[in-house]
């Protein structure tokens, strides 16, 4: 079975960069390598990662300036031919700006920076990022942020519904949804959320963090264990 | 050359949570026929343009590429010619 090579996309700011690269290397043993945002070749990447930070400073917008990084143009041509990508919180942030992902990342409902663990329950167990868990599953995964809150018009959400697009929703420990368990006002609990085509997943929690007992549980590891499924599992492309 | 001045806020569809915020302060102060506070942001620059179409175009296409994004903010402009 051929590895899976990961690329983890490092802008001026990012900070989660070396838990991805940590977690798709040495604790699920496939290859990665840091892609930096000057960059114009992806190097035949099978999944990009957009990992958490305050690229650019946060500077305008959260992910408005990153997403015209040069890299970023690969990065789109790498999703519209059906390559992967991830991207975890402030990638999660990118991804909209740039259109690959419907909705915004408004500021918490709060105000306020949240950085705690939170419940989430799997939407969707079929996608390229979530196979390896049950459907409703509840994982506890982290959260740090101050612009989470997810936000889209009611047309697009009721598509993103209808679609499966969600993949994770914050809820209670025992997986029913509140407004209690919600850390930042997103719509419809929303914590992630997937493309049409389900080859690019955008989620606010930090599933990087938590993919070995040492870091307190393994609950994120499911998502990178999935896509080493979803790519190593299906029929290899013609070189 | 003009000088623009754009102006960035929620869309008022959105809720504002630091509005909210600020309104509750004035409120505290007994500020009460105060109130619907919105917060947004103003962006200066210059445009180097023949003429005052040009300049709209151009700053038009900057704010909706780049300055505002369309999701969840709108945009509002002035030139001033210098």
């Amino acid at each position: 079975m051929a590895g899976v090579k990961f690329g983890v996309v490092v802008f001026p700011g990012s900070n989660c960069d070396h838990d991805a690269y940590h977690a798709t290397k040495h604790v699920l043993g496939e290859s990665a390598e840091f892609l930096w945002h000057k960059e114009s070749d992806l190097r035949g990447v099978d999944v990009v990662v957009l990992p958490g930070g305050f690229s650019y400073g946060d500077y305008l917008r959260c992910g408005a300036i990153s997403r015209f990084s040069s890299v970023m143009k690969e990065v789109v041509k790498h999703a519209e031919n059906g390559g992967h990508v991830i991207g975890i919180c402030n990638g999660f942030q990118v991804l909209t700006e740039l259109g690959l992902l419907p909705g915004a990342l408004l500021r918490n409902e709060s105000l306020k920076f949240v950085c705690k663990d939170v419940h989430l329950r799997v939407e969707n167990a079929e996608g390229a990022f979530t196979n390896r868990y049950e459907k409703n599953a509840v994982l506890q995964i982290p959260v740090a942020h101050g612009e989470g809150n997810f936000y889209t018009d009611s047309e697009t959400l009721k598509s993103i519904e209808d679609n499966g697009q969600v993949a994770f929703r914050y809820v209670e420990k025992d997986g029913t949804v509140s407004a209690a368990a919600n850390p930042n006002g997103s719509l419809n609990n929303i914590a992630g959320i997937t493309n049409q085509q389900g080859n690019v997943l955008g989620m606010m929690p930090h599933p990087e963090r938590v993919v070995e007992q040492l870091l307190g549980s393994s609950d994120g590891l499911g998502v990178f264990e999935s896509l080493v499924d979803t790519i190593a599992g299906s029929v290899p492309a013609l070189k | 050359m003009y000088k623009a001045t754009i102006t960035v806020k929620l869309r008022p569809s959105i809720l504002d949570p630091e509005g909210k915020a600020i309104e509750h302060a004035l409120q505290s102060l007994e500020y009460t026929r105060l109130s619907g506070v919105r917060v947004g942001k103003e962006i200066e620059l210059t445009v180097d343009a023949e003429d005052a179409a040009t300049a709209e175009k151009l700053v038009d296409e900057a704010c909706s590429k780049l300055l505002a994004n369309p999701v969840m903010e709108d945009y509002t402009f002035e030139l001033q010619e210098l």
